[in-house]
C-alpha cells in the first residue's frame, strides 16, 4: 500500500517536472532572444512572445526589464536579472530567482527599454498578475487594464471576478471589465450598463475613457456618454474648487513656515533682517549634512534622519543667528536703512560661504518614506509632504505662542518690546533678551529650512526665493503679531490660488501684490496692528 | 521697497564682485601670452549653472597650455564674475576687452546677459563664444553660437514625441518659465505643431516666474488636460531652479513618465543632481550631448574632468560640450589664422570642424552656428540620461525659424561678399526684420 502510493506520487513528481520543465525551456529560449536585440521595436517583439505564454512565471523578467534590470552577460550571452550592489551588480536567474554570483558593471550589458516599452510591460502584467494573491497587485492589474481597455481582457476578467473575494477590488474589476466591453463590439444594452457604470466611478480616467467612446460611438451609446461626461464633470468643479482650497491651505502653510521666523526678528523686534532668507537655507543645509551622515554611517535610521536633522537645525541657524546679532545688529537698532543694508550684506557672505563649501550645485536631500506620494479623499489627490508641512507649520506656530505667552522668557520678550526702557529698570538684561530673541527667530528660520528641503531646492539661493513672500506675509498681517502672521499666510496662500488656475501664476503673483499694496494704503500697520518698539520707531 | 531692494542689490553685488576681482586680479601679463576672456556668473542665482562652465573653460585652457599652448605662446584666462547682474556683463565685458586685452571671449549663459553683451562686441570688435541652447532669431558677426538653436533642439524632440516610438503624442502642454527663451521656443514650437495638424485645443501654453516652486495648481492642470482621451505629452521649457520643485510635485502628485511624459530642454545631469530621480524614470530631455554616450573622446573628457576638479561625482552636462567644441574651433582657427587678431579669426572660423564628444565632427557653418547631433534621453534611476534616440546625421543650427512669420525669409551668412547676419531672400536686401 505504502509502496504503491510512494510510487503514485514519484510518478506524480515526474509529469508535473518533466511538462513544467518543457514550458521553462521554452520561456528560456524565449528570453535569451533578448541578448541579440538590436532595437526597441525587437524588444518589444520578444516581449509580446512571452506575454503571448500566458505563464504568470514571465512575470520576474518583465517587471526586471521595465525597472532597467535585465542585464546580457557579454562572456556567454547569458539574461540576468540584476540589483545593483555596493560593488558590482548581483545576478539572479530571470525565472526562478536564484542568485548567479556577481559581475562588474563592465561584464554585463543592461537592456535598455523606452516608455512605450514600458507601458506594453505594464499592460502585460496587468492581465498575468489578475490572479495574484495579493489584493494591491489586483488593484494595479485592474487599475492597468481600466486604463487600456481591450476586448480580449472580458474573459479574464470575468474569471477574475467570480473569484474575487474582496468588494472593493471586484468594484474595480468590474470597471475594468465596463470598459473593455466599451471598446468591443457587444450589443449596446451592454454598453449602456457599462456606461453607466463608469459613469458611476467618477474620476478623470472615467472621463478620459467616455470622451474617447464618445468620439467614436453614435446614437443612444453617444448620448449615454455625453451625459455621464456632463455628470462626472459637474461633479469634479465642485471638488476643483476644494483641489484650490487644499493648494491655498498648503502654500499657505510653505508662507507661514517661511515667515514665522521673521515674525520673532522683524514683527517682535524690529530688526529688518534680510539675512532671513538664508537661515532657511542653513537649515537646509544641515538637513543635507545630516542626511550624508545617516547614508554612509547609519543607513537604516533614513526614515528619521528629518527629525533627527530638526534640532540641529535649530541650534545651527539660532548660533549664527546669535553671532549676527551680537556681531553686527546690537550696534544698529533703531537705525533700520543700515541694518537692512548691513544684514543684506551678511546674507550674501553667507550665501557665498555656503557655495564655497558645498558648490554652487543643488544638493540632494531625500524624501523619507512617509513624505513620498500621495493619497486620495474622493477625487482629491493629497500630497503626504504637503500634509506634513502642513501639520509640522501649526505645531510651530503653537509652540512659538506658547513660548511668547505662556513662558517667562516670552514675557520678558514682550516686556521689552512694549518699553525697553522700563523693562531695563525692572532688572531684565534687556541686551540679552534681544539677542536671544533674534537667536529664536533664526532658529525657527532653520527648522522651516528643514522642511522646505523637502519641497524645493537645496542650493545657496534657496533663501532668496522665500524672503519677499516672508516679508510680505509679516507685513500684511500686522507687524508684531503672530497671530497676524498665521492669517496673513493663510489668507495670501488661498487668494494666490484661486487667482492662479484663472490668472496664471505670473499674473496671479502681480495681482496679490497689488491687493497687498493698496491694503497696506488703506491699513498701514496690516490686518493685526500691535503697539511696540517697532511701532514708535 | 522693491525698487530699494533691487539697487541694494546692485550695489553690494558690485562691491562684492570688486572685491572678488581685486583678489583674483591677475598677474600682469608678459606679451609672451595670449589672453581667454571667461564670462561667467560665480555668483547670484545663475552661479549654480555658469561655475560649472567656468571651471570647464580653465580645464580646457589647462589642457592647451599642456600640449604646448596656441602659437608658441601660453593661453592665460582671466576671469570675471558678473554676478548674475545682466548690466555688468556688459560692462565686465568692456573691461575684459578694453583693459585685459583678451584675444576672445567664452561665456553668458542666458539670452538676456547675451543681449546686453552684444552692443560691446560689436563696438569693441572682438569674440564671443556663447554655449547654451537658446531660442534662435538672432546671427551677430561677433558671436559664435556652440549651444542648440531650436531646430537642433525642440523641433527633433517635437517629432520623436509624435513618432511611434515616442508614443504617438497628440496633445500638448507647453510649459515654460516667463522670460525669452520658453516664450519664443513655444511660438516656434505651436506654429510647428499647428503646421502638423494639431488643432489648438489640444496644445496648453503655460508660463510661471523665476524660482517657481509651489507647483500644485500646475501638475494638477497638467493632470486634468491630460484625461481627455488622447496621448498627452508635456515639452518643459522650465528654467534652472524652478525644476527640482516641479519634478518633485510630479512624482508625487504620480504623473509617470508611460502616461504623461514630460520632455525637457533645459534640464541636464547637472540639475538632476539635486534630484531622487526613481520616481522619475522614462521622463526625456533633449540635448546634443549626454554624459552617458559611450565614446572615447567623451569617457577621455570626463575623467579629466574628474581629475580638474578633484570629484568623482561632478557630472558633466551639454553646455560643457559645446565649450569644448567652441574652444577647440577657436584654437584651430587661430593657428588657421595665424594670429589672434578677432577679425581675421572670426574670419577663419568659418567651416572649421573639430570633433564633438559624440562620436562626431562639428563644423563651424556661415551663421555662425554649428552641427551637431540631436539626442533624446530617458531618466534613469541613476541621475544619468540613456539615449533613446539620435537623429541619423548632424543637424546644422539654424538662426532664423522657418515657421515664425516674421523670420521665415531671413537667412545668415557670413561669408563675403553677403556678410549679412539678418539677410532677406525675399526682398533681397539686408536688414529684414526679427522678431526680436
Amino acid at each position: 500500500m505504502t509502496l504503491i502510493r510512494a510510487g503514485l506520487t514519484l510518478l506524480f513528481l515526474l509529469t508535473t517536472l518533466s511538462s513544467s520543465g518543457a514550458a521553462e525551456a521554452d520561456l528560456r529560449g524565449i528570453i535569451a532572444k533578448f541578448a541579440t536585440v538590436t532595437d526597441f521595436s525587437e524588444t518589444g517583439a520578444v516581449v509580446q512572445e512571452l506575454t503571448a505564454t500566458g505563464d504568470s512565471a514571465v512575470e520576474r523578467p518583465l517587471a526586471a526589464l521595465a525597472d532597467g534590470n535585465l542585464y546580457i552577460r557579454t562572456a556567454d550571452s547569458m539574461v540576468f536579472v540584476g540589483k545593483e550592489g555596493d560593488e558590482g551588480v548581483q545576478l539572479f536567474d530571470p525565472l526562478s530567482g536564484e542568485a548567479a554570483g556577481e559581475a562588474s558593471e563592465d561584464d554585463i550589458t543592461k537592456i535598455t527599454v523606452n516608455n512605450t516599452l514600458r507601458r506594453a510591460i505594464r499592460d502585460a502584467l496587468g492581465t498575468l498578475t489578475l490572479g495574484s494573491k495579493d489584493p494591491t497587485v489586483r488593484i494595479a492589474a485592474a487599475d492597468t487594464m481600466f486604463k487600456t481597455p481591450d476586448a480580449a481582457n472580458i474573459e479574464p476578467l470575468d474569471a477574475a471576478i467570480a473569484s474575487e473575494s474582496v468588494a472593493s477590488v471586484k468594484a474595480l474589476l468590474e470597471q475594468a471589465r465596463g470598459a473593455s466591453i466599451l471598446v468591443s463590439d457587444k450589443p449596446d444594452a451592454d454598453k449602456l450598463a457599462a456606461i453607466a457604470l463608469i459613469g458611476a466611478r467618477g474620476d478623470r480616467n472615467a472621463v478620459s475613457l467616455l470622451t474617447s467612446v464618445e468620439a467614436n460611438a453614435s446614437g443612444a451609446v453617444k448620448e449615454a456618454a455625453t451625459a455621464a461626461i456632463a455628470s462626472i464633470n459637474s461633479t469634479l468643479a465642485i471638488w476643483d474648487a476644494g483641489q484650490n482650497i487644499w493648494y491655498g491651505i498648503s502654500l499657505g502653510s510653505v508662507l507661514l513656515l517661511a515667515a514665522i521666523g521673521l515674525a520673532i526678528t522683524f514683527g517682535v523686534m524690529g530688526v529688518i533682517n534680510m539675512a532671513h532668507g538664508e537661515m532657511v537655507m542653513l537649515g537646509a543645509y544641515t538637513t543635507f549634512v545630516v542626511q550624508q551622515v545617516i547614508r554612509t554611517s547609519f543607513p537604516g535610521l533614513f526614515d528619521w534622519s528629518l527629525v533627527i536633522a530638526l534640532p540641529l537645525a535649530f541650534l545651527v541657524a539660532a548660533l549664527v543667528g546669535l553671532a549676527i546679532e551680537r556681531g553686527v545688529i546690537r550696534f544698529l537698532y533703531g537705525r533700520p536703512l543700515e541694518t537692512l543694508l548691513a544684514t543684506w550684506g551678511v546674507s550674501l557672505i553667507l550665501q557665498q560661504a555656503v557655495r564655497s563649501i558645498f558648490g554652487p550645485t543643488n544638493q540632494e536631500v531625500g524624501n523619507p518614506s512617509w513624505m513620498s506620494g500621495s493619497f486620495d479623499i474622493g477625487q482629491l489627490a493629497i500630497t503626504w509632504n504637503r500634509l506634513w508641512i502642513l501639520v509640522f507649520a501649526l505645531t510651530v506656530f503653537g509652540v512659538l505662542l506658547y513660548v511668547m505667552k505662556r513662558t517667562p522668557w516670552g514675557l520678558q520678550m514682550r516686556a521689552v518690546t512694549a518699553n525697553r526702557r522700563m523693562a531695563a529698570s525692572m532688572g531684565i538684561r534687556t541686551p540679552w533678551v534681544d539677542a536671544l530673541t533674534f537667536a529664536l527667530g533664526s532658529g525657527i528660520a532653520g527648522i522651516a529650512g528643514v522642511a522646505l528641503s523637502q519641497i524645493d531646492n537645496v542650493s545657496p539661493n534657496l533663501g532668496r526665493g522665500y524672503i519677499i513672500d516672508s516679508f510680505m506675509v509679516v507685513v500684511f498681517g500686522g507687524v508684531g503679531n503672530l497671530w497676524g502672521t498665521l492669517v496673513g499666510a493663510f489668507s495670501l496662500g488661498i487668494v494666490n490660488k484661486f487667482l492662479e488656475p484663472y490668472a496664471g501664476a505670473v499674473l496671479g503673483k502681480i495681482v496679490v501684490l497689488v491687493l497687498i499694496i493698496l491694503f497696506i494704503q488703506k491699513r498701514p500697520r496690516g490686518l493685526f496692528a500691535l503697539k511696540g518698539r517697532a511701532v514708535e520707531a | 521697497m522693491r525698487g530699494n531692494f533691487s539697487t541694494i542689490t546692485k550695489m553690494f553685488s558690485a562691491s562684492v564682485v570688486a572685491a572678488g576681482l581685486l583678489m583674483s586680479a591677475p598677474a600682469r601679463a608678459a606679451d609672451d601670452t595670449i589672453k581667454v576672456g571667461i564670462l561667467h556668473s560665480l555668483s547670484g542665482t545663475m552661479a549654480i549653472s555658469e561655475t560649472t562652465l567656468k571651471d570647464a573653460m580653465m580645464m580646457l585652457i589647462d589642457e592647451q597650455n599642456a600640449k604646448g599652448g596656441l602659437l608658441g605662446k601660453k593661453l592665460e584666462a582671466v576671469v570675471v564674475d558678473p554676478a548674475s547682474n545682466w548690466p555688468l556683463f556688459a560692462e565686465k565685458a568692456r573691461e575684459l576687452i578694453s583693459k585685459d586685452k583678451v584675444a576672445a571671449v567664452f561665456g553668458c549663459w542666458t539670452s538676456v546677459s547675451r543681449k546686453s553683451v552684444l552692443p560691446v562686441f560689436s563696438e569693441l570688435d572682438n569674440i564671443l563664444f556663447y554655449p547654451v541652447q537658446y531660442e534662435g532669431e538672432e546671427s551677430e558677426r561677433n558671436v559664435f553660437y556652440t549651444g542648440a538653436a531650436p531646430n537642433q533642439q525642440a523641433i527633433p524632440a517635437v517629432d520623436y514625441l509624435m513618432s511611434k516610438d515616442g508614443g504617438s503624442v497628440k496633445r500638448w502642454v507647453l510649459e515654460g518659465t516667463d522670460y525669452v527663451y520658453p516664450r519664443t521656443t513655444n511660438k516656434i514650437l505651436e506654429a510647428y505643431l499647428k503646421s502638423k495638424g494639431v488643432a489648438a485645443e489640444d496644445i496648453m501654453t503655460n508660463y510661471t516666474p523665476f524660482g517657481f516652486s509651489d507647483w500644485q495648481t500646475e501638475v494638477s492642470a497638467i493632470k486634468k488636460f491630460g484625461s481627455a482621451g488622447k496621448k498627452t505629452a508635456v515639452v518643459s521649457t522650465v528654467n534652472g531652479d524652478a525644476n527640482v520643485p516641479f519634478y518633485k510635485e510630479l512624482g508625487n502628485q504620480g504623473i509617470k513618465a508611460e502616461d504623461i511624459p514630460v520632455m525637457a530642454f533645459s534640464v541636464g545631469e547637472e540639475e538632476l543632481a539635486g534630484l531622487d530621480t526613481k520616481p522619475l524614470v522614462g521622463h526625456l530631455a533633449a540635448w546634443n550631448y549626454f554624459e552617458s554616450v559611450n565614446t572615447p573622446e567623451n569617457k577621455k573628457f570626463i575623467s579629466d574632468w574628474h581629475k580638474f576638479i578633484k570629484n568623482n561625482k561632478r557630472t558633466t552636462n551639454d553646455p560643457m560640450e559645446a565649450h569644448y567644441i567652441g574652444f577647440n574651433m577657436w584654437v584651430k582657427a587661430v593657428e588657421k589664422a595665424g594670429t589672434t587678431d578677432p577679425d581675421k579669426v572670426i574670419d577663419a572660423m568659418i567651416g572649421v570642424s573639430v570633433p564633438n564628444l559624440t562620436g562626431g565632427y562639428s563644423t563651424m557653418m556661415p551663421n555662425h552656428h554649428i552641427t551637431k547631433p540631436v539626442l533624446i534621453g530617458e531618466i534613469q534611476a541613476n541621475g544619468q540620461f540613456e539615449t533613446v534616440s539620435k537623429t541619423p546625421g548632424l543637424v546644422m543650427g539654424d538662426e532664423w525659424s522657418d515657421y515664425l512669420p516674421d523670420s521665415k525669409d531671413l537667412i545668415s551668412d557670413w561669408r563675403k561678399p553677403l556678410s549679412c547676419g539678418n539677410f532677406n531672400v525675399a526682398t533681397g536686401k539686408c536688414g529684414g526684420k526679427g522678431t526680436n
